[in-house]
C-alpha cells in the first residue's frame, strides 16, 4: 500500500470520528427537541434535518462552495474573524460532514426519544428530579440503543461521503484526500491495484459496520 | 374507431407521419465521449454537423482516465475525443478502436487565469510572488491540462515552493470551477475554458509559453463500437474539416 493511501486512511479516521462526536452533540438536543415539540415550526425543523437524505451531493457540495468560497455569505462571515475560507480544508470537510451526515444521527436518536415517552420522565419529576436531571439519568440511558445506532451510522456515513468532498475539498494530501476521493484518482490514473486494496477493504469495512447494526437489532429490536 | 383512409386529410396525415420516420430511421446517432476541456467547442461543432448532415450527436463529457475505463468496461461510445494521445494510443494497442481512425484534433493550450481583472500580467510574476493562497491544477495524474502544470512550474523551479497551495480538480472544469467561483485565487486551466474569438473572456490570464511544458496533442479515435456506424464516420471527417477546424482554432487550440 502506498503511503498516500495509509494518508487517506488516517485522514478519513479522524474526519468520521471527529464529525461523529459532533454530530452526537449537535443532535442530541435537536432530536430531544423534535421528539417533545408541539411547535408548528417541528415540520420545517424535521424537514431540515432530512434535507441530505434527498438532496443530491453535487447541489450541497455546489452550494457549500458559493457559500463558504470568499463572495459567500459563510465565506464573508469566516474571513472577517480571521479562518479564511473553509474550501479546500480539514474544517471545510468537518463542517460539510456535519450537515451531510446530520439526518443519519437525528433520527434514531428521536426515534429512541420518542419511544422512551413521556411516563418515566413524569415519574421522574414526580420524585423531584429536575428536568436537566431526568435527562440525564432517565431518558439519556433509556435511549442509548439509539445513540450507539446513530453514531455507527453517522460515523460509516461520513467515511462513505465522496460528491460532497469532491466537490470543496481540492483533492490536497493529508488535508482533504479522503478514502473515497483516493480510490476514485486510482481508477482514473489506471491503477487498479491499489483501488483493490482500498475498494476492497471499504466493501469489507462497511459490512462489519453494518453487520454490528443489524446483528445488534436482530438481537434486541429496533432501536431499544 | 376503424381508419377511414377515403377521407385525404387522414390519408396525408399518415403518410407525414411515415415519411417523418423513414427520415428519422436514415439519420444516425452517434454517441461520443469528449474531454473536458474540449465541451465548448465540442457543442458547437455538434449543433453545426448536426445542422449539415441529419445526424444526431450525443456527447458526454468528463475526464479522460474516466472514459478510459468506461470504455474498457464496454461502455456504449461510437467516437472518443481524449484529452491526450496516450490514452488513445493505449485503447489502439488494446485493439480498442477501428484500425487507422487514430488522429490528433487539437492541441492544447496551457493558460494561468484568474477571475480577477489585472491580476495576472503577461509574464506570470504573480507566480513567483506567490501572495496568494490557492492554486488550482488539475489532477496530474489523470489530466493532461494538470501534468502541463506541474512541467511549466518545474522548469519556472517553482514547483517546490507552490506545491502547499495547491488544490486540485478532478478535471480541467473543476479546476476551472475552484477558480471561477473565487474559492482560489488563480489556476491553470484550458485556454479553451476562458478564451472565444481571439480573447479572454474574463477576468485575466498568462498564457503559458509552449516551450514550458510537452505539447497537449489530443487525439480522437473511432472506437470498436462505432466501426459501422455511418454517423461516427461521418463526425470524425467532419472534425477534420474547414468549418469545425475554425471553430476548434476560435476557442485558441493550435493545429
Amino acid at each position: 500500500m502506498e503511503a498516500s493511501s495509509l494518508s487517506a486512511i488516517w485522514l478519513t479516521l479522524k474526519l468520521a470520528s471527529l464529525v461523529t462526536v459532533l454530530l452526537l452533540l449537535v443532535g442530541t438536543p435537536i432530536a430531544w427537541w423534535l421528539s417533545r415539540t408541539s411547535s408548528r415550526w417541528k415540520g420545517a425543523v424535521g424537514a431540515v434535518v432530512a434535507l441530505p437524505l434527498v438532496l443530491p451531493p453535487t447541489v450541497i457540495g455546489f452550494y457549500l462552495l458559493l457559500f463558504m468560497g470568499p463572495h459567500g455569505p459563510v465565506g464573508k462571515i469566516t474571513q472577517a474573524l480571521g479562518w479564511g475560507v473553509l474550501p479546500f480544508s480539514f474544517t471545510g470537510l468537518v463542517v460539510a460532514s456535519v450537515f451531510y451526515s446530520l439526518p443519519f444521527v437525528v433520527q434514531p436518536i428521536q426515534n429512541a426519544f420518542e419511544a422512551v415517552g413521556e411516563r418515566p420522565l413524569e415519574v421522574a419529576a414526580s420524585l423531584r428530579a429536575s428536568p436537566w436531571d431526568a435527562f440525564f439519568s432517565i431518558a439519556l440511558p433509556l435511549a442509548r440503543p439509539g445513540f450507539v445506532t446513530a453514531a455507527i451510522l453517522g460515523f460509516a456515513h461520513t467515511v462513505g461521503e465522496f460528491g460532497v468532498v469532491l466537490m470543496i475539498g481540492g483533492n490536497i494530501p493529508g488535508k482533504t484526500q479522503v478514502l473515497s476521493v483516493q480510490i476514485y484518482d486510482y481508477v482514473e490514473a489506471m491503477e487498479y491495484g491499489q483501488a483493490h486494496i482500498l475498494a476492497a477493504g471499504m466493501v469489507i469495512f462497511s459490512f462489519l459496520v453494518l453487520l454490528a447494526l443489524y446483528g445488534r437489532r436482530a438481537y434486541k429490536g429496533w432501536s431499544r | 374507431m376503424s381508419l377511414n383512409f377515403r377521407k385525404p386529410s387522414i390519408l396525408a396525415a399518415a403518410s407525414f407521419a411515415l415519411v417523418t420516420l423513414c427520415w428519422q430511421a436514415r439519420a444516425d446517432e452517434v454517441q461520443v465521449a469528449v474531454a473536458a476541456n474540449f465541451t465548448a467547442p465540442m457543442k458547437a461543432i455538434a449543433a453545426e454537423f448536426e445542422k449539415d448532415t441529419g445526424h444526431k450527436v450525443t456527447a458526454s463529457f468528463g475526464a479522460t482516465g474516466a472514459f478510459y475505463t468506461q470504455i474498457s468496461n464496454g461502455a456504449p461510445f461510437d467516437v472518443f475525443l481524449a484529452a491526450d494521445d496516450s490514452t488513445p494510443i493505449k485503447l489502439e494497442k488494446e485493439q480498442g478502436i477501428v484500425p487507422g481512425s487514430r488522429f490528433t484534433y487539437a492541441i492544447g493550450t496551457l493558460v494561468l487565469w484568474s477571475g480577477k481583472e489585472g491580476y495576472l500580467d503577461d509574464k506570470g510574476k504573480v507566480l513567483k510572488k506567490g501572495d496568494f493562497e490557492h492554486l488550482s491544477i488539475a489532477n496530474p495524474k489523470t489530466a493532461p491540462y494538470g501534468k502541463a502544470a506541474i512541467e511549466t512550474l518545474t522548469r519556472l523551479e517553482l514547483l517546490e515552493s507552490l506545491q502547499a497551495k495547491f488544490v486540485q480538480g478532478e478535471n480541467i472544469t473543476q479546476a476551472y470551477q475552484f477558480v471561477s467561483t473565487g474559492n482560489a485565487e488563480l489556476g491553470f486551466v484550458a485556454l479553451s475554458q476562458v478564451y472565444k474569438d481571439g480573447k479572454i473572456t474574463g477576468g485575466s490570464a498568462w498564457i503559458v509559453p509552449a516551450n514550458l511544458y510537452e505539447s497537449i496533442r489530443q487525439d480522437a479515435v473511432i472506437l470498436t463500437r462505432g466501426s459501422n456506424n455511418p454517423a461516427a464516420h461521418a463526425l470524425v471527417d467532419y472534425l477534420k474539416g474547414s468549418k469545425a477546424v475554425a471553430i476548434i482554432k476560435s476557442y485558441g487550440y493550435g493545429l
